[in-house]
């Protein structure tokens, strides 16, 4: 089986111009590959680069060296190179990202933010509102506040509405950034539950994982990321 | 012409001022609704009193015109009875009041009831020769709507009547398409006048002195009032019947008759009124 | 790839000696929101003074649906402006007629394109102040009444009423409170996807490019110094100043 995402020589580093060119290195020589089904659990140190490594698979942050294949479309993108419309066109499509934060957006209800990347695949509002919500509901957020926007919700509150809308669209890849860091074990066991089924539609699942119990329920193997020499 | 001023040209104006006007003049004619600048003289009444139409007149005046002058529709009021005697004194040619027998009328704020011919000529006296004036000040800026045929503005102008009053509000100076290309202002006519302007036998000229404007809708020529299609153009007047001459269909003025409130509704064209008097009268005897 | 909406090459302009841009490349596809950013006087507006026709270059083009705007008469311009296009302007007095009611704003669009049954320009102009969030007992009043926020809403209900496919925006929450702000902000990220709008949008304020935009252009000195995906570019800056304009940013 042909993996979904893999990246070959993938090398990042930051010039802090404003620190008089700093040269960071963060990132160098990363050879990572995941398969459809599987969940990929990044490992390592504190600061070693594991969500330099989830942003630059993300294309958030931009690539250094090397390169970044997602399949997309049923052919080989390179993300290091793709031109933003493309990298919009896979985010909507192909590549899920769930983040330690929620952005949130001013005066927009909670519903809505977890239906709009179903609606920009091309559902229907009605059905994309009705799969929010039920999301919504597994994910144990009361019915009252799905109308309001997050801005006011607590950590827990807004990680939920975070992961309600990374697994909604049921991307065929998708990165977790430390999935469950503010929630609870019910609702602990509840992510552990999305996680299995997105890998038996057939997902492939990047994570960083620091709870244990998660990432030995659902982690299929590791991935080393291990912190560059500042000298290199 | 013995009885003319000594030392002025005929009909006034130098014979080069006059080919000036006519330039003018004939241009307008050439793109109906158009304004057309011209070098507005100084004349000897004041702007406001018909400057520009008494210009245009001067123009096209020759000997064997007979000339008619109105003002609010009638023969008799000053602003007539001057610009008659001016006529008569610098040019020296016949003047009337009916308008059948008259080439050239001269008219501030009326189109006579009686339809003109192809053989007569209608010049009308214009204080603001630009519809759009009060609604963009500019004037590089209207120069630039007429040209692109930019007539959204007008209509916002009526959309504001209705919104406000329920119904286009404007009653005089309502404004009309010529051709259906130039947005014109009619001069302060009443818009019940407005559907005589349409495919009318005679030349139609306008003179705004002060403004040094002049435009021209020939004979035959498309003229519309503006409207919406749900709130179509309609010619307003007083419900009322001269109470002179019976008449139903002629414009009609108030006339207040005492202090204790008596009014009465007459036509404003004195010349109308009196000849349709003077047939009834026939009949009767 | 989609062949661009509006698409620009090597745009110099120079006033006097002061270069206003220099050679800039930007183009625009269906539905896009790209904005641009950059302190004031690196040439944000006049790039968009430029691109919308107002402005002539000293060099460039610029072509609308393949259509050379720069070669354009100022007829054919003039209509793409109140039909395809649209202009939201920074100042809601430069863009709305104040002696003019609400709903006569909204209606001059629909009425310069021919629109003539007061009944139907009634009731799009009801539809869109109730789109922008304006009551509609508020249509007969002057503009001159509203806040400096109704204003700017109802200048963009008169932009968008005849459905334009491009709308140029120049600074659109200047000037607003901040609680004001976030909610045109939220109005015009709606409406743009309602409608797939493309939206070029010039701002100062990195919030509001992240917002909106998927793309964006850094400008320094009439130069673009830096573009690409909005999150990218926000987040992992690559020219100096970029950087120091991300580094600048208050958090809240």
């Amino acid at each position: 089986m042909t993996p979904v995402l893999r990246t070959e020589g993938l090398g990042k580093a930051f010039t802090l111009h404003l620190q008089g060119g700093t040269h960071i290195p963060v990132l160098g020589g990363v050879d990572l590959a995941v398969h459809p089904g599987e969940c990929v659990a990044l490992w390592g140190p504190s600061g070693a680069g594991k969500s330099t490594l989830m942003r630059c698979l993300y294309g958030n942050y931009g690539t250094g060296t090397g390169r970044i294949i997602l399949r997309h479309r049923g052919a080989d993108l390179d993300l290091a190179t793709a031109d933003p419309r493309t990298v919009i066109e896979a985010r909507r499509e192909t590549l899920g990202y769930v983040s330690q934060f929620l952005r949130v957006i001013p005066r927009v209800a909670t519903r809505d933010i977890v239906a709009e990347p179903l609606i920009a695949r091309g559902m229907a509002r009605d059905e994309a509102l009705a799969r929010a919500t039920a999301l919504l509901h597994r994910l144990n957020l009361p019915e009252r506040l799905h109308a309001l926007p997050p801005a006011t919700f607590s950590g827990g509150e807004q990680q939920r509405v975070n992961l309600a809308r990374g697994f909604a669209p049921g991307y065929p890849v998708l990165l977790l950034d430390e999935p469950t860091a503010s929630l609870d074990a019910a609702n602990r066991a509840i992510v552990i539950a999305l996680i299995r089924e997105a890998k038996a539609a057939g997902a492939a699942i990047i994570g960083i994982v620091h709870d244990a119990e998660v990432r030995e329920a659902v982690a299929d193997r590791l991935f080393d990321v291990l912190p560059q020499q500042d000298a290199a | 012409m013995s009885t003319t001023l000594e030392g002025y040209n005929f009909a006034y104006l130098d014979e080069a001022t006059k080919r000036m006007i006519r330039r003018a003049l004939l241009k307008a004619v050439a793109i109906p609704g158009h304004q057309i600048p011209f070098g507005a003289r100084e004349m000897p009444l004041p702007y406001g009193w018909g400057t520009g139409g008494i210009q245009v007149t001067a123009a096209i005046l020759g000997p064997t015109d007979t000339l008619k002058v109105i003002d609010q529709g009638a023969d008799d009021t000053t602003n007539a009875i001057s610009i008659r005697r001016f006529f008569t004194r610098v040019a020296g040619v016949a003047t009337t009041e009916h308008t059948a027998e008259a080439t050239v009328v001269q008219t501030r704020h009326r189109i006579p009831e009686r339809l003109l011919r192809e053989d007569q000529i209608i010049v009308y006296q214009v204080p603001q020769p630009e519809p759009l004036s009060r609604l963009e000040p500019r004037r590089t800026e209207t120069k630039r709507l007429h040209a692109l045929a930019d007539y959204g503005l007008m209509h916002v102008r009526l959309y504001e009547d209705i919104a406000r009053f329920g119904h286009i509000a404007k009653a005089y100076d309502y404004p009309v398409m010529v051709n259906g290309r130039y947005l014109m202002s009619p001069s302060p006519i009443p818009a019940f006048d407005n559907p005589k302007m349409h495919r009318m036998a005679a030349l139609q000229l306008f003179g705004a002195g002060r403004e040094k404007r002049i435009y021209a809708i020939p004979p035959y020529t498309d003229v519309r009032s503006l409207d919406f299609e749900d709130h179509p153009f309609r010619p307003i007047r007083a419900p009322h019947a001269c109470a002179l001459c019976a008449s139903t269909d002629t414009y009609l003025d108030e006339v207040i008759t005492d202090d204790a409130g008596g009014r009465l509704f007459v036509c404003s064209d004195t010349d109308h009124c009196a000849e349709r008097q003077a047939t009834a009268q026939e009949a009767a005897e | 790839m989609t062949t661009p909406l509006l698409d620009a090459k090597g745009l110099t302009l120079r006033f006097g000696a002061i270069p206003a841009l220099i050679d800039v490349d930007i183009d625009i596809t269906a539905g896009e929101v790209v904005a641009i950013v950059g302190e004031s006087g690196s040439g944000k507006t006049t790039l968009l003074r430029v691109l919308s026709g107002m402005m002539a270059p000293d060099a460039g083009s610029v072509l609308w649906r393949g259509q050379d705007v720069l070669a354009m008469g100022e007829a054919a311009r003039r209509r793409l402006m109140r039909t395809e296009w649209g202009y939201v302007h920074q100042n809601p007095r430069d863009g709305l007629r104040l002696a003019v009611s609400a709903g006569g704003n909204v209606g001059e669009r629909l009425m310069a394109v021919g629109a003539r049954h007061y009944g139907n320009i009634r009731g799009e102009a009801l539809s869109w102040l109730a789109k922008v969030e304006i009551d509609a007992d508020r249509i007969d009043d002057l503009p001159r009444t509203f806040s400096g926020g109704m204003q700017q809403r109802l200048q963009i209900a008169r932009t968008l009423v005849t459905q334009p496919k491009l709308v140029f925006m120049d600074e659109p929450t200047g000037g607003l409170d901040v609680s004001v702000q976030a909610r045109l902000l939220d109005l015009i990220r709606s409406l743009s996807r309602e409608l797939g709008l493309s939206v070029l949008i010039v701002t100062h304020d990195i919030a509001a490019a992240r917002l909106l935009a998927d793309r964006i252009l850094v400008m320094r000195r009439g130069v673009v110094v830096e573009q690409g995906l909005t999150d990218r570019v926000l987040d992992d800056p690559q020219h100096p100043y970029t950087q120091l304009l991300v580094s600048s940013v208050l958090a809240a």
